[in-house]
């Protein structure tokens, strides 16, 4: 077990977490990745405490995962789905958030549109802020949950090749990723078409190319993300077949990965548009251990930073109170 | 209003004076200025240590009267003006309804006497600022104004902006451009760039600047006209108004306060107080702009003063307004900046600030110069103290500064505007 300990009121993003913050919450998703197994999913560590769910933005299984994660740990949970229009000034995420802490939560789980939300409302609240996605800036419990999984299969980070394919430049969850990855030694590549990458990618420590065969060569990871259908309305790329064309995993490129490459995907998967179905289902598709392990990650962030007493190794043994 | 100013330092650039005199008001006029001027029971200010410089013109003030008068007026905009050090301003026509009739015009400046300040009013380049027909511009003139702009937007549609720029350009009227491609911006929100891609956020790029600069550039060479750009934020517009001025084109520029001193880092923190529009650009870019205000390719500070409510500023990031106030903070940042950081001749910073915007307005003297005779309009500044913003500072309606919490050096201790004392 690391020495180090969490001292952040908040989960904002990976980019403000060190290297020993990352293993800190990886280590203690390993504990917690056993209780998922037992008959009685269940420990104590979060008992009389209470977790809100506060999504301005709508979400199936980030939100059951989240939920899930706070059940398992004998938390109880709210959960508040707001819709967010252009219109509605920002005294509404405000105040919904201030009445939320009103009933004296001690955890609010943000989602929303708008890049930096949780940045700019998690100093004004005393409860702890995890941000479950904000706009196109990042989804920590996701790249965790990523790189959790990637160490689980491949039984390290450091020097793993991965490859992140799709519209890197909208993708929190690609962003989220880099900032966890590259500090943890891995190699990061992103491909997509030139429009759908983000300027300067290449500052954040990753490599960039157009090219997907080039992309996934030798990669032992890849790792897909949704494309938008929105996007060929704003001249992204001109047409989804045309897109298909240039980067859709299927069993053709990749012969040019390493034969034992894992295939990634946040969900919900586009069969046939970023990915073919016989790659979701098969043998090399990792796409539901991720779903798994997004449960002993959540509940580690949620153990962290509630500041349980409950030491970890008493929950391993299973003990109860 | 009588007043003798005792023992201040006097810079004038226009009329090269810059020494120690006394300078005496009489009637709200300029009467004297000389050494030990004597007078008999009127007001004395004592001047030591401090500076008096011609008052302030900005031409890029936006007062939103009438139309959004819970984020400033006229009056309020204009004492806040004051208190900065301003006498004039050249308001912006986004009011609701635009400055596209002489109604709106009048009662601009109608309001602006009542303070009093001096607002030299804009007029829309085309009706209700949708960039499809021609506004009326000799009624809008005769109304008052002394420029044109559709500033909040650019005139995307070429021919109507060479035509505008035809039909101003026989009026004598200046046409100020807002330079930007808005399809090139599409959902920017800040400079596009490393910092942006860093944040998450989306980016305007520097293009959507420079492709409308340019375009601009080419329609006065083809017209003749008299073009300002407004609020230029980088590198690379700095050039190609460099080149079209070689060329000798009559093209005028202006940068604000916060594209001298700030860059696209401080957005870190998704603090709206710094989203504005054209965004704050990267190091490289301000510093660009300060050389190119220090040469004179670009000519002169205006503000874009530009209020917004807290609750408008309280938004996230990408929903919230662009804009920040700045007619308080401007010739402190500027001294802070400029003279105190750069070590810039003081009368360098006057004369970007006060006397080439009066020149390129083409004001009478009694604006950007002391002359003896001429309505008094002023400013008497200590140009040592220092000080830190706080929101109770300000005389404006609204907060929104992106100098907030910032310590700066230079302070104006009084200003005299249209012959009236503000201290």
């Amino acid at each position: 077990m690391s020495e180090t300990k969490w001292t952040k009121k908040d989960l904002l993003g990976l980019r403000d977490l060190s290297k020993e913050e990352i293993e800190l919450v990886l280590e203690t998703a390993k504990s917690f990745r056993d209780i998922s197994l037992r008959p009685i999913k269940k420990v104590p560590a979060l008992r009389g405490k209470t977790v809100a769910n506060l999504f301005f933005e709508p979400s199936t299984r980030t939100r059951i995962s989240f939920e899930l994660a706070a059940k398992r740990l004998s938390a109880d949970t709210i959960h508040v789905a707001q819709s967010t229009s252009s219109v509605v000034k920002g005294e509404t995420i405000k105040d919904t958030a201030r009445n939320i802490e009103a009933l004296k939560v001690e955890v609010v789980v943000m989602r929303h549109s708008s890049s930096g939300a949780p940045h700019r409302l998690a100093p004004q609240l005393a409860a702890s802020v995890i941000n479950a996605g904000d706009g196109i800036n990042e989804h920590p419990t996701q790249a965790l949950l990523d790189m959790f999984t990637v160490q689980e299969k491949k039984g390290k980070l450091k020097g793993v090749k991965i490859t992140f394919v799709g519209d890197i430049l909208h993708s929190r969850v690609t962003r989220s990723n880099i900032w966890g990855l590259t500090k943890m030694g891995a190699e990061v590549t992103v491909c997509g078409p030139k429009t759908l990458i983000p300027p300067h990618v290449e500052r954040l420590g990753v490599r960039a190319t157009t090219n997907l065969k080039e992309a996934v060569r030798n990669a032992d990871v890849i790792n897909l993300l949704r494309i938008q259908l929105e996007r060929q309305k704003e001249s992204f790329f001109p047409s989804i077949r045309e897109y298909v064309t240039g980067y859709q995993i299927n069993r053709e490129i990749l012969t040019h990965a390493k034969p034992d490459v894992m295939i990634m995907h946040p969900g919900p998967v586009n069969r046939g548009i970023e990915i073919t179905s016989d790659i979701v289902d098969g043998p090399f598709s990792v796409i539901l251990d991720q779903v798994t392990y997004g449960i002993a990650v959540r509940m580690a962030v949620l153990y962290l930073l509630s500041g349980s007493t409950h030491r970890v190794s008493d929950l391993e043994k299973g003990e109860t109170e | 209003m009588n007043l003798l100013i005792q023992g201040a330092h006097i810079l004038d650039p226009r009329n090269k004076r810059d020494e120690i005199l006394d300078l005496f008001i009489k009637g709200g006029k300029i009467s004297k200025i000389a050494k030990d001027i004597k007078t008999d029971g009127i007001e004395i200010f004592n001047g030591k240590k401090l500076y008096v410089i011609p008052g302030l013109i900005d031409l890029h003030s936006h007062f939103r009267e009438p139309g959004h008068e819970g984020k400033e007026t006229i009056h309020t905009g204009s004492e806040a003006a004051i208190r900065g050090g301003f006498v004039a301003s050249v308001s912006m026509p986004n009011t609701d309804p635009p400055c596209d009739h002489q109604g709106v015009i009048d009662i601009i400046i109608r309001k602006a006497k009542e303070v009093p300040y001096h607002i030299f009013p804009s007029g829309t380049i085309s009706k209700g600022r949708l960039g499809k027909e021609l506004s009326e511009m000799a009624d809008l003139k005769k109304a008052g104004i002394v420029a044109v702009t559709d500033d909040g937007d650019w005139v995307s549609d070429s021919l109507l902006m060479r035509r505008a720029m035809e039909y101003a350009s026989m009026l004598d009227l200046i046409v100020m451009s807002h330079c930007e491609d808005k399809r090139l911006s599409a959902e920017g929100v800040m400079n596009e760039g490393y910092i942006s891609t860093r944040l998450g956020l989306p980016g305007i790029p520097m293009a959507s600047e420079e492709v409308a600069v340019s375009r601009d550039i080419e329609l006065a060479r083809l017209t003749g006209a008299k073009l300002h750009l407004c609020h230029i934020s980088t590198g690379r517009a700095v050039e190609l108004i460099r080149r079209a001025k070689e060329e000798g084109l009559a093209i005028t520029a202006e940068v604000t306060p916060h594209h001298l001193s700030l860059n696209d880092e401080a957005v870190e923190g998704y603090n709206t107080h710094f989203k504005m529009n054209p965004p704050l650009r990267t190091k490289e870019d301000c510093l660009a702009v300060r050389k190119a205000l220090r040469e004179g390719v670009i000519d002169c500070i205006a503000t874009d003063h530009a209020p917004h409510t807290a609750e408008d500023k309280m938004q996230e990031f990408d929903t919230a307004p662009f804009g920040v106030i700045g007619l308080e903070t401007a010739l402190p940042v500027a001294l802070t900046e400029l003279y105190h950081g750069e070590k810039w001749p003081l009368k360098d910073v006057v004369y970007r600030m006060s006397t080439r915007p009066a020149e390129i307005l083409g004001l009478g003297p009694a604006f950007g110069g002391l002359k003896e005779g001429e309505e008094a309009n002023l400013a008497i500044i200590d140009i040592e103290e220092e000080w830190r913003v706080t929101v109770k500072d300000f005389k404006s309606k609204s907060h929104n500064s992106c100098f907030l919490n910032q310590k700066l050096k230079g302070k104006i201790l009084a200003t005299i505007c249209a012959g009236k004392l503000w201290r």
